[in-house]
């Protein structure tokens, strides 16, 4: 608590759960940040609501022994986050503590310690000259923090046009030492350190313009990439039941896609899954970089167990660092894991406040602020004419696994990708279970990406998307058929477009996540796998018998699983290729 | 209940509901413990000088000039050595008929674990039971439900679980028990250990629903003791936490929340997660497994209990009766242990996790074929196959009452693929099928 910025004093008159009334002697924000003083500590709150003197506040940790009469503090600005150099690889809460510099095991009510690191030095070299114009956003110089050149901005709450009148030379500096200073026409200075804060709840808007995204943003997953494109700056959003493989997908997202730097906001979910991440990301590689995963990632852990309307801020946290990199020019990658779990947190305060419900208990403008929250992500160009983006795929955890609760409902209006999760394929096994009929890209009806697929993939990529597509639904039809009128019961050629489809199914869709060469197929790769399965659905075989048919797809199957498994054009690979392409030729095997 | 030195007292009760009453006092701390009547009661809403407590006991036969002691503390739970072998109820009070436990008060509910000192679980506990350790492995640190419709014996299986599990302690936690269940329990580990590592707080049917509410906090607190203080590995047993969200929706009603869906209260998640995300695997070796049960209501896992359980556990365990082999199974095509890619294939052999796969997808397409088979159509040699894999897979090894090591799981299957189908049906990669296939000759 910064004394300077307190604006008002006030008591606590009422406690239930974690919202507490005050009575204050001045002004009061809505959404500002107020510090209860409770044992000696000082416990943070925001204000939700004001009516006259009175301010309801919700507390960001427990109220646990919270009387009547305690004072509390309020200040004069929004929760806000400090960003600048050495945030990669940091482990924060949903309010940017520190969580490595905590002391104890346990996390104690009142604990806070700063996110960013004012010892170490760093190698600052001047990207804009003196005398310069400057607006709010523009690159004034970079330290490197791993592999990214770390932009120093000017101020994002920088207001006109400034002049550089100062700036360091190439040298070492400490994220407060002053590296620049600037000037406006009225005279007003402004020295500029390394360090910028920030109001989560407010988007950073110093760019350019956005842009429509085009380019393929790699993830590795054949069902994404291939069947269902998320874009370079585009929104998605994975919703299932549990047990489906939500958290399996985002952590291979996280790993393996194409991206400079991925945030992951674990808002209301397992702690375990959050130390799988400790503890595997400084050992995994990048695939495309050969650095260590964990020095490309930002991690802000609000985990079930912790405060419930930190919840909230977590995720607005996450989104704030996620544009503050794209600001520099970066590729960034948001997964937020889940966001049902943050609009639970909202019914809840809402539920305290004794609010009108809407459906399901949640409040009313729930669909507003998920819609408000997926349109900060985007493709963006900043004032120099570099681009930058956020990709964000959020995960939904459907109440009883029914789509038709309000958090998806409200999520697929502005999502642009639908990964649907199916139980039924999650019972079988099929991994990943994304349903291939209900899911869905919006991005393969964009000019930019049929243009984009055209050049870099190939001709005819879109039509071959459809046509495996249009397959998938013959072949859950033809299943169906031959489930109500028996294996006899239907011709022949119903059963190969039966097998044709499980080939589709086995070969492209399904992925181990847990193999090493399986769990990230590169595009070319994509693109080989997906013309030879396509040249052999759109092969007329003739079977006479469908037991036949069964054992041949059943060897066919198994050699793509076993190619699928090896190295792409290895020696292994190719004795399985050959073997596939004899048994395709021959059109029949031995059993 | 004696009043001490610094308590207040009060003697007039302005409201009285069901299971909470509220009064005008001052200076009282949110959440802090009174007695009311001699009944235990917990501050939960503070609004000016009204003050609204809930009564764990209930609030028949309450005077509204009853004394009303607060005691200026959160709830505590004494904790020592002398322990073992004891049961209490939801206050930490003797219900065995000894003496009641002297010790250092440790308040219950405590803050939560900071993530980024939480060890990866690694360790893994063997039961003996295939529905688990072949299929659904248990990590020590996990926490994890069994989903049973109330007909099934989950009692007798968590006690079977816990007394062949290699832990330190085990703390039951039982929530709405009968008290032939709670005999139950109480013989069968007296049988099994003596008074050696269990202990029990126990909320029977014949008490007071609302008094369930402390139940797991009693459980994980005496557990977190010993899994910090100690290095102790702690087995956590609760059963049944459908009992505990029904207090829960209780509660609220009478607090005028609106509640969501299933007549819950919003707030379950959270209340749930609070509980099971205290199972953890503390980087000096201690650690807290949860076991729990969640009883269905016809095997309904989309109300809202199992629902908000399956998000925050490590998987689940599906209890239920096979009917092709008349015993009780581990249902592997529901069930989950979210933990077990950490140890099958690592701290187990390496075609562990192909074998499982492999046996469920058989097993699956044994359900289809049986489909076809009952809805009259004639049935391929591959279904008839795959029908006697699935019978003989669910008799010999899923079924509950065989113990078999986890090797000795793994080889029983492969015979079976050896049994009954090709290679290219089992389809698993080629390194684990040149190796086992033939199993009966390398073993």
């Amino acid at each position: 608590m910064e004394n300077n910025l307190i604006i008002s004093k006030g008591k606590v008159i009422a406690i239930v759960g974690n919202l507490v009334e005050a009575v204050a002697d001045g002004p009061l924000i809505q959404n500002g940040i107020c510090f209860f003083l409770h044992n000696g500590k000082e416990i943070m709150g925001e204000v939700i609501k004001t009516q006259g003197n009175k301010a309801y506040a919700q507390v960001f940790e427990t109220t646990r022994g919270f009387r009547t009469g305690i004072e509390v503090f309020f200040s004069g600005h929004m929760l806000e986050v400090s960003l600048g150099p050495g945030m990669l690889t940091r482990n924060y809460d949903g309010l940017q503590n520190d969580l490595d510099k905590m002391e104890g095991m346990f996390l104690e009510p009142g604990a806070r310690t700063f996110p960013l690191d004012k010892e170490s030095v760093w190698p600052f070299t001047p990207l804009a000259e003196t005398g310069q114009k400057v607006i709010a956003g523009d690159w004034l110089g970079e330290v490197p923090e791993y592999h990214v050149q770390h932009k120093i901005m000017a101020p994002f709450k920088l207001e006109g046009e400034y002049k550089l009148s100062w700036i360091a030379e190439k040298g070492e500096h400490k994220i407060t030492d002053i590296v620049a200073r600037l000037t406006n026409d009225e005279g007003e200075e402004i020295e500029v350190n390394m360090i910028q804060t920030w109001p989560v709840k407010l988007p950073i808007t110093v760019y350019r313009e956005k842009r429509r995204p085009g380019t393929l943003f790699e993830t590795g997953i054949r069902v994404i990439d291939t069947m269902n494109p998320i874009l370079e700056g585009g929104t998605g959003f994975i919703p299932g039941p549990f047990g489906s493989g939500k958290t399996v997908l985002q952590h291979a997202l996280a790993k393996q896609a194409a991206a400079d730097v991925v945030i992951i906001a674990a808002c209301g979910e397992r702690a375990n899954e959050v130390v799988e991440i400790f503890t595997e990301f400084p050992h995994l590689d990048d695939p495309r970089t050969g650095r260590k995963l964990v020095e490309r990632t930002v991690i802000i852990a609000n985990t079930s167990n912790m405060p419930v309307a930190a919840r909230e801020a977590s995720v607005y946290t996450a989104m704030t660092i996620a544009e503050y990199y794209r600001a520099m020019g970066l590729k960034t990658l948001l997964l937020a894991d889940s966001t049902s779990r943050w609009a639970q947190a909202l019914r809840e305060m809402s539920n305290r406040m004794e609010e009108l419900p809407g459906p399901d208990a949640f409040p009313m403008d729930l669909s507003a602020i998920i819609a408000n929250y997926y349109s900060r992500a985007g493709f963006t160009v900043q004032n120099n004419g570099k681009s930058g983006s956020i990709t964000f795929i959020g995960t939904v955890s459907p109440a009883g696994g029914n789509l038709l609760e309000p958090v998806t409902e409200a999520t697929k209006k502005v999502a642009r990708c639908f990964f649907a999760l199916s139980q039924n394929r999650a019972d079988s096994k099929r991994y990943p279970a994304i349903d291939p009929i209900e899911s869905y890209s919006k991005y393969l009806e964009y000019d930019e990406y049929i243009s984009f697929a055209k050049q870099e993939i190939d001709e005819n990529w879109i039509e071959k998307i459809d046509f495996v597509k249009n397959f998938m639904i013959s072949g859950q039809e033809i299943n169906e058929q031959i489930n109500i009128l028996g294996d006899d019961g239907v011709p022949v050629e119903y059963h190969e477009t039966f097998w044709k489809a499980e080939l589709i199914d086995f070969a492209i869709l399904q992925q181990d996540a847990f193999d090493d060469i399986d769990c990230n197929t590169p595009p070319d790769r994509q693109r080989y796998m997906m013309d030879k399965v396509i040249k052999i659905v759109q092969t007329d075989f003739g079977f006479d018998d469908f037991n036949r048919v069964r054992n041949f797809f059943k060897r066919v199957i198994n050699l793509f699983k076993q190619m699928n498994y090896s190295e792409f054009n290895s020696e292994k690979f190719s004795a399985y290729e050959n073997e596939l392409d004899q048994i395709i030729n021959l059109k029949t095997v031995e059993v | 209940m004696k009043p001490g030195a610094f308590q207040k007292i009060y003697c007039r009760l302005t409201n009285i509901t069901k299971a909470t009453c509220t009064l005008e006092a001052e200076g009282v701390g949110y959440e802090e413990m009174a007695y009311v009547q001699g009944r235990a009661a917990q501050v939960v809403k503070i609004a000016g000088n009204k003050v609204t407590l809930q009564i764990f006991e209930g609030t028949e036969g309450l005077r509204n000039d009853a004394e009303i002691i607060f005691t200026g503390k959160t709830p505590m739970l004494p904790l020592s050595e002398h322990m073992n072998g004891r049961f209490f109820d939801a206050f930490g009070q003797p219900i065995d008929g000894l003496i009641a436990v002297e010790g250092r008060a440790y308040p219950i509910g405590g803050p939560s674990v900071n993530p980024v000192r939480r060890k990866q679980p690694s360790e893994l506990i063997a039961t003996g039971i295939a529905g688990i350790d072949l299929n659904n492995t248990l990590v020590s640190g996990q926490k994890i439900p069994f989903f049973t419709d109330p007909d099934q014996p989950y009692n007798q299986v968590l006690a079977l679980i816990a007394l062949r599990a290699k832990v330190d302690k085990i703390i039951l936690g039982g929530m709405g028990l009968t008290r032939d269940d709670y005999l139950f329990f109480k013989n069968t580990f007296e049988q099994g250990y003596g008074e050696s590592k269990i202990i029990g707080f126990i909320n029977t049917t014949d008490k007071s629903p609302v008094e369930r509410l402390l139940i797991p906090d009693m459980a994980l607190a005496a557990a977190e003791h010993f899994a910090v203080e100690k290095n102790e590995k702690v087995l956590v047993l609760l059963t049944d936490m459908t009992q505990y969200a029904n207090a829960l929706s209780i509660v609220a009603n009478r607090m005028d929340q609106i509640p969501s869906k299933d007549s819950m209260p919003g707030s379950l998640y959270s209340d749930l997660s609070k509980i099971y995300e205290k199972a953890v695997q503390f980087p000096d070796g201690g650690n807290i497994t949860i076991l729990a049960v969640t009883t269905l209501s016809g095997g309904d896992i989309t109300h809202a209990v199992p629902d908000n359980t399956g998000y925050i556990t490590e998987g689940q365990l599906f209890l239920r009766r096979s009917p092709e082999v008349n015993k009780v199974i581990i249902d592997p095509f529901r069930s989950l242990s979210r933990l077990k890619q950490l140890v099958i294939g690592k701290v187990t052999r390496k075609d562990h996790p192909q074998v499982m796969n492999a046996a469920i997808r058989l097993y699956a397409d044994a359900a289809n074929s049986k489909t076809k088979l009952e809805n009259g159509f004639e049935l391929s040699d591959y279904d008839r196959r795959v029908l006697l894999f699935a019978e003989d897979y669910s008799r010999n090894i899923l079924a509950i009452d065989v113990k078999l090591e986890t090797n000795e799981m793994l080889d029983e299957t492969w015979k079976l693929f050896g049994k009954y189908m090709t290679e290219d049906e089992a389809g698993m990669k080629q390194e684990f099928v040149d190796l086992y296939w033939n199993v009966k000759q390398i073993v």
